[in-house]
């Protein structure tokens, strides 16, 4: 009966770390079982590149070179303080943090990744409890198309060119940026780096990113200034809303709610037959709020300010010509 | 992904595992390394056959069994896991320090611990070249809300809430039995047993109005299962209408802030999309609100609905008095 392929490689890693001297290819043959399976020299060797690739892959520190001078042929052997995970002991609250930091993710990039790190803190004989309990669980996702790629040009100092639409949307624009970091804020991912046509640092939300990402030139040309504050650059470039000044509102009785549940009720007022509340309200989101406030049709209408209600007839009458205009073509 | 890519991991942690928890259950191995109890047998047969070249008796890893533990007698020179990737380091260093930057979520001070630990046993420096920031914005009666949940999730109390429905633009109040907090992309949330809806619910925090803690105890019922956030908070649901929107440029953050599908560019910033929607009156809210920046080609209930709602609108606002 053959070898399984997991025992081979096990065996493969238990030897390399054994043994002191780079062991050849031909030795290693010899010596770990299953590779007297394959039949010939060229299975053989087909089958051990495939096993070299895969340890390395694993992030098993694989050495080539020769012991001796004598020696004709390049070996393999894998050193030890190389291979092997560093002392850690983590107290009770540190690895509630770990317990708590392994199970943010919600993403194909890291998921199994903060897994496998788990393990082998596991292994190292840190006791992390799964069922640690949080006053918040955060969960970040990164399901944005354009991640994976922005992700492995930023760790591999790669310049990159993609689509991008700005908004309010216009037609798209290609961008070519040294990229240094995809960051998250708000729930949302952008990316931060060199703008080479703007000669400036920009942000870009990830979600505006149209199609592919396109790698340009060598790995590793990237400069990464090591004192820019990525979250704190994408936080800048964001302005938190003003309140506005007061606004006095009619609202039809026992209707949006949504909006009654933010305002202050001052009177009553009958309007063309129905009785409403009329009812002041600090708006939050000046810049929707015409929007906003459209949305419940008839059952609100503006007072004051007057250039809110003249926005929101604006919407009105948009809404108007916008369902009884023509069939949109493509 | 091949199953020896996760299988060999499991096998070279394996052996340093057991060697620091002599005559651990295997039920808590399995556990702990997230695979059934019998898989887990089969990784522990195969490391029996592993060793040092020689092979011999005293050259392969040596487990006893006693009942249902485990114990390693011989490692056969593997005493510790292999480093974590750069991958694996950047998974949990990134994570750990967005738990930090983040007031309130942990002691941040264990946290900073956790991470300087991690990077010295790791030995790497390098910029992971990703940075999360898990602070939102947030109004001040929020924060208030949200500290008396928490105060009701600790202390495991049913919670008397008073909720804003979006969908039906309605408040009712409710009792609830809390699970636990969450902070999904960019938004706080408590997931509840909602005893009037019979089923686990997400409450959005900003739209929670009042909160009272009860002197009954959270009682969940036991088969409760808690929301699957893999797939995002709300993935498509079939049973829902389905409405097609063409959004003028200025609309275009319909499309970034609710999950839309078959997005068609129609140039100039222009788009065709499918949205879903449970109410009527939510949907016809939202378009109605977007005035001439939104068109709807489907369904025609939803575009009648909007011209009924801006007509009337328009005919009672002539009706104020002039200021």
């Amino acid at each position: 009966m053959s070898t399984p392929r997991a025992e081979r490689l096990v065996n493969l890693v238990l030897c390399l770390l054994s043994t002191r001297q780079f062991l050849s290819a031909e030795r290693i043959r010899g010596i770990v079982p299953g590779y007297a399976d394959a039949l010939s020299d060229e299975a053989f060797y087909r089958m051990f590149e495939r096993d070299k690739t895969e340890l390395r892959d694993l992030g098993v520190p694989l050495e080539t070179g020769r012991t001796g001078s004598f020696e004709t042929t390049d070996g393999y052997r894998i050193a030890r303080r190389d291979y092997e995970l560093g002392d850690i002991d983590l107290e009770p609250d540190e690895a509630a943090a770990v317990a708590l930091a392994a199970r943010l993710w919600d993403s194909p990039q890291f998921t199994g990744a903060a897994h496998g790190a788990l393990i082998k803190l596991r292994a190292a004989g840190v006791d992390v409890d799964q069922d640690v309990r949080a006053a918040v669980e955060p969960k970040v996702r990164t399901s944005e198309p354009a991640f994976p790629s922005l992700l492995a040009a930023v760790q591999a100092g790669q310049v990159v060119e993609f689509d991008y639409r700005r908004l309010p949307a216009t037609d798209v624009a290609t961008r070519t940026i040294e990229p240094w970091g995809v960051v998250a804020r708000r729930g949302r991912w952008y990316l931060v780096g060199h703008d080479r046509d703007r000669g400036a640092t920009r942000c870009f939300r990830l979600s505006r990113v149209v199609g592919e990402v396109r790698t340009v030139g060598k790995p590793g040309v990237v400069d990464r200034p090591v004192d820019v504050d990525l979250l704190s650059f994408v936080a800048t470039t964001q302005n938190d809303p003003q309140p506005s000044s007061p606004t006095r509102l009619w609202v039809a009785k026992g209707r949006a709610q949504g909006l009654r549940r933010r305002a202050d009720v001052v009177g009553e007022q009958l309007l063309d037959g129905e009785l409403g509340d009329l009812v002041e309200i600090e708006l939050r989101f000046p810049d929707s709020a015409a929007r906003w406030i459209a949305g419940f049709g008839p059952d609100v209408l503006v007072l004051e300010p007057e250039v809110l209600a003249k926005s929101v007839r604006e919407r009105l009458l948009g809404a108007l010509r916008s369902q009884r205009g023509a069939e949109v073509g493509s | 992904m091949s199953a020896s890519s996760e299988r060999v991991p499991r096998l070279l942690a394996l052996v340093p595992y057991l060697l620091a928890r002599p005559g651990i259950p295997l039920r808590e191995v399995a556990a702990d390394f997230e695979v059934p109890e019998k898989q887990l047998r089969k990784d522990l047969e195969l490391l029996w056959m592993c060793g040092l070249p020689g092979y011999g008796p005293g050259d392969l890893i040596d487990l006893s069994f006693e009942g249902d533990t485990v114990t390693v007698g011989f490692d056969a020179g593997m005493s510790r896991p292999l480093r974590l990737t750069a991958a694996e380091a950047t998974s949990l260093l990134v994570a750990l320090r967005a738990l930090s930057d983040t007031p309130g979520m942990l002691d941040a001070e264990a946290v900073q611990r956790a991470v300087a630990k991690i990077e010295a046993a790791v030995g790497q420096a390098q910029p992971a070249g990703v940075t999360v920031g898990l602070a939102i914005r947030e109004a001040p009666e929020t924060a208030k809300v949200r500290d008396a949940l928490q105060d009701g999730v600790r202390r495991e109390r049913a919670l008397r809430l008073r909720y804003y429905t979006p969908s039906r633009d309605e408040i009712t109040d409710r009792v609830v039995d809390p699970l636990r907090m969450l902070l999904v992309e960019g938004y706080s949330y408590l997931e509840a047993w909602c005893r009037a809806a019979d089923g686990v619910r997400l409450f959005r925090l900003d739209r929670i109005d009042e909160v009272e803690v009860l002197d009954e105890p959270s009682a969940p019922p036991p088969h409760v299962r808690l929301t699957d956030t893999s797939e995002g908070l709300f993935p498509p649901d079939p049973s829902q209408r389905i409405a097609v929107l063409v959004l003028e440029p200025d609309a275009r953050w319909v499309s970034e802030y609710y999950p839309v599908e078959d997005v068609v560019e129609l140039g100039r910033g222009r788009a065709r999309v499918m949205m879903r929607y449970t109410d009527l009156s939510w949907m016809a809210r939202l378009t109605l609100g977007l005035g001439g920046d939104v068109h709807v080609e489907h369904p025609a209930e939803l575009a009648d609905e909007v011209v009924r709602q801006a007509t009337e609108a328009l005919r009672r606002a002539e009706h104020l008095p002039a200021t």
